[in-house]
């Protein structure tokens, strides 16, 4: 496999074109070699003849590399072919994509079924009909909710098999809101069309997908930004990160009756996202990252908002934070509930907090890291429950680690250069031909991925989104396993895993 | 006990008290003017730029703006050579009529608020108490946090009887969030099946107005929007828990004479 880092422009030319056979033991090899290495992409796409291009990206957590390869499949040549997920369980989402828009038939795959029913899916299927898995017994019950929940939430079905009060399996099936993102993505399109695009990807990360898009076509247009504007980013990136973690700390206070706590938290939500009202217009950064800058700089009377924002914000936070973490009745919720061992965790490729939670160290912004994250100072923590509380907890963690990073790089920008980019003047560029450019931003959730391939006129021909949804929805499904439905909120909750983001 | 009380003190009074005499930051992109001057001869920079279509020019020259399709990006202010479009920080613009959310060329006052086109039996029925069953049709998630928001000690909207609530035939009507997807259209028709007459259907966001950012896409289905009468025009992207919560009171409190 070619060898090469977050962000760098490879040549398709460069890749060499296994067969499948040869494909399939190269990718194994490599995933054998140590245990930091995971799945970041694995996706195809038609070429003008009607082949099938796939590529597969491995990346090696421990050494900052990442790996790639590929194989053609002929349109008139087999489509049955052996799989990766019977080897590694973690393929098994992206096989099912394969099969799902491809028609790519891989034989023993041990659970090839649909995943986001495009109307055009290969498999012919429509949403109503998904083969749930069951348990049949005179002891088992079924229990189906969604794809309407009881909230204010997106929409995804899950189905309970039960005996007695315990949870056997929960499957979760979504595709309810899939949008076809990355077939508009290669729609003919303008630049600003394409980052709207983005941001809409999913709402609650605008500003870790638009900046791996973004990240993306930089890089493909062989431009930089200035350091400042990429500090500015990597300040919104944890502004986003502050403000769903207090906004899930308040849903989880609420979901065991701790009115207090959830509503303080939820209030101390609103001066985190109003303040990026006052930077770029929109409380969630809409409109704020555009290929080559950012719409609205962090200006020094910004920037003294900002510290007394998270001056304010940390005096209301600490003794809720704290409170929460010394009740018996919110603890008792949370300890010893929804367990995801680190060995659960590392078969099904989980990344970002799901793994964090779960005693795997996935944080991109130290594994991968890119422009600002070089200077290595963002703090990473790792907790090894695994189960609500480590999620919960690890919010809190996160948070404090996110304002003690907001303010050094608010130090940083202030003596930062704002025009050492090359993109400042003419910020909309051709693209590489014939190119890949494989993008990872540490979201809040976890590792968001943005792979971009350009044919010989510089067009983009494939643009893959991996939001860390993709891998840690079946986190949520395992957590279920012996535990109580009631305890499904909190599970549910203590993940807040993007059903958009999955579906696309 | 105490440690809560004192938690309890220290946040002080979070929630607005006037949801209708807030003064957002001047950088918000709220209601967008268009001056009555001409266009540069043969410009087309803020058409172009556009990312939804939002914007077209008329025979005559004239343009206009479709809030129902604008995302509020603010590119056709920074494109247009002689800031003939500006955003103000109005949040006032969710109203009763598709038409109202076409900005012309001279409109400079409010969106305006058909009171004719709303159904006698909404302020009867729901002048004091309006429960909504929400349906997130393929949002992004960005509507659904601020719908969210309206209900919390910030917003309270609460305080007014509009609440969202679980069960659909707990519901007055349906507020859809999203393009919506081919994949939510059944369960979305269903939804709304459940809600007793007489029930409103309020639309919030781009995406569910014309399908924002989405229009192109092949995996929509929103013959819904054609079928049925819409209540209430909720324009953003998203829309600020302001112009919902505006919106929706003045559709429950517009008697007619």
């Amino acid at each position: 496999m070619l060898s090469f880092s977050n962000l760098d422009v490879i040549s398709l030319d460069a890749i060499p074109v296994l067969s499948y056979g040869t494909f399939l033991t190269t990718v194994l090899d490599h995933m054998k070699a140590n245990d930091a290495r995971h799945c970041v992409n694995y996706m195809g796409y038609r070429l003008p003849n009607g082949d099938l291009e796939c590529f597969c990206v491995l990346a090696d957590d421990s050494t900052s590399q990442l790996f790639v390869a590929r194989y053609h499949l002929a349109a008139s040549g087999t489509m049955a072919l052996p799989s990766l997920s019977a080897h590694y369980r973690a393929f098994h989402i992206f096989e099912r994509v394969l099969w799902e828009n491809h028609g790519v038939q891989f034989t023993d795959h041990p659970w090839l079924k649909p995943v986001r029913y495009p109307h055009d899916a290969a498999h012919g299927a429509t949403i109503d009909s998904y083969p749930f898995f069951r348990i049949e017994g005179g002891e088992v019950h079924e229990v189906g909710v969604g794809p309407i929940h009881a909230g204010v939430i997106k929409p995804g079905h899950f189905r309970f098999q039960c005996t007695g009060e315990d949870v056997v399996h929960l499957e979760i099936k979504l595709g309810y809101q899939h949008r076809g993102i990355e077939r508009l993505m290669v729609h003919p399109s303008t630049m600003l069309q394409r980052t709207v695009l983005a941001e809409s990807i999913a709402g609650d990360t605008t500003i870790g997908h638009t900046w791996a898009f973004v990240n993306a076509m930089q890089a493909l247009m062989r431009g930089t930004v200035s350091d400042a504007v990429e500090i500015e980013r990597a300040i919104a990136l944890e502004l986003e990160r502050i403000a769903i973690h207090i906004g899930d700390l308040s849903a989880l206070n609420l979901d065991v009756a701790y009115q207090l706590g959830s509503a303080v938290l939820g209030a101390l939500r609103t001066p985190m996202i109003n303040f990026f009202q006052w930077w770029c217009g929109n409380r969630f950064g809409k409109g704020l990252l555009r290929v080559g800058q950012n719409r609205s700089s962090l200006t020094p009377a910004l920037q003294d908002q900002l510290v007394e924002t998270l001056d304010d914000m940390e005096r209301r936070y600490r003794p809720i934070a704290d409170t929460m973490f010394e009740l018996p009745s919110v603890l008792a919720r949370f300890e010893r509930t929804g367990i995801v061992t680190t060995e659960q965790a590392h078969i099904i490729g989980a990344v970002g907090m799901a793994a964090r939670s779960s005693g795997l160290r996935r944080d991109v912004r130290r594994s991968h890291p890119h422009g600002v994250y070089r200077a290595e100072d963002v703090q990473t923590h790792v907790l090894h429950s695994g189960d609500v509380m480590a999620r919960t907890y690890l919010r809190k963690l996160e948070i404090d680690a996110s304002i003690t990073y907001i303010r050094i790089l608010l130090d940083r920008l202030r003596t930062a250069s704002r025009d050492n980019g090359t993109l400042e003047d003419r910020p909309v560029r051709e693209l590489a031909p014939r190119s890949m450019v494989v993008s990872m931003v540490e979201g809040w959730r976890g590792e968001l991925v943005h792979t971009s391939i350009t044919d010989e006129h510089g067009a983009l021909v494939h643009h893959s989104v991996k939001d860390p949804s993709m891998h840690n929805w079946f986190a949520l499904a395992l957590s279920l396993r012996g535990n109580e439905i009631s305890d499904f909120p909190i599970c549910n909750k203590s993940y807040d895993l993007s059903y958009c983001g999955h579906d696309l | 006990m105490f440690e809560s009380i004192k938690i309890w003190k220290q946040q002080g009074g979070q929630t607005i008290p006037d949801v209708t005499a807030v003064t957002l930051p001047e950088i918000f992109r709220g209601r967008p003017t268009i001056k009555a001057e001409a266009c540069v001869s043969g410009c087309t920079a803020c058409i172009d730029v556009c990312p939804v279509a939002a914007i077209t020019q008329s025979a005559s020259s004239t343009i206009s703006l479709d809030l129902g399709a604008c995302v509020f990006c603010g590119e056709c202010a920074d494109a247009c050579p002689t800031e003939k479009i500006a955003f103000t920080n109005d949040y006032k613009t969710a109203t009763s009529t598709r038409e109202a959310l076409i900005m012309r060329e001279g409109d400079v006052g409010p969106v305006v608020f058909d009171a004719d086109a709303v159904r006698k039996e909404i302020a009867a029925y729901f002048g004091g108490s309006l429960k909504l069953r929400q349906v997130s049709a393929a949002g992004c998630n960005s509507c659904e946090l601020e719908l969210n928001a309206c209900g919390n000690v910030n917003f309270d909207m609460g305080r007014f009887g509009i609440e969202f609530v679980a069960s659909p035939r707990h519901a007055d009507g349906i507020v859809i969030t999203g393009p919506i997807s081919l994949n939510m259209s059944a369960a979305n028709d269903i939804c709304y099946d459940a809600v007793p007459d007489p029930r409103i259907v309020i639309l919030s966001g781009a995406c569910a107005i014309t399908g924002g950012i989405f229009q192109r896409s092949t995996e929509l289905q929103r013959a819904f929007v054609e079928r049925h009468h819409i209540d209430l025009y909720v324009p953003g992207c998203p829309p600020h828990p302001l112009t919902f919560i505006n919106g929706v009171l003045q559709l429950i409190r517009t008697r007619k004479s």
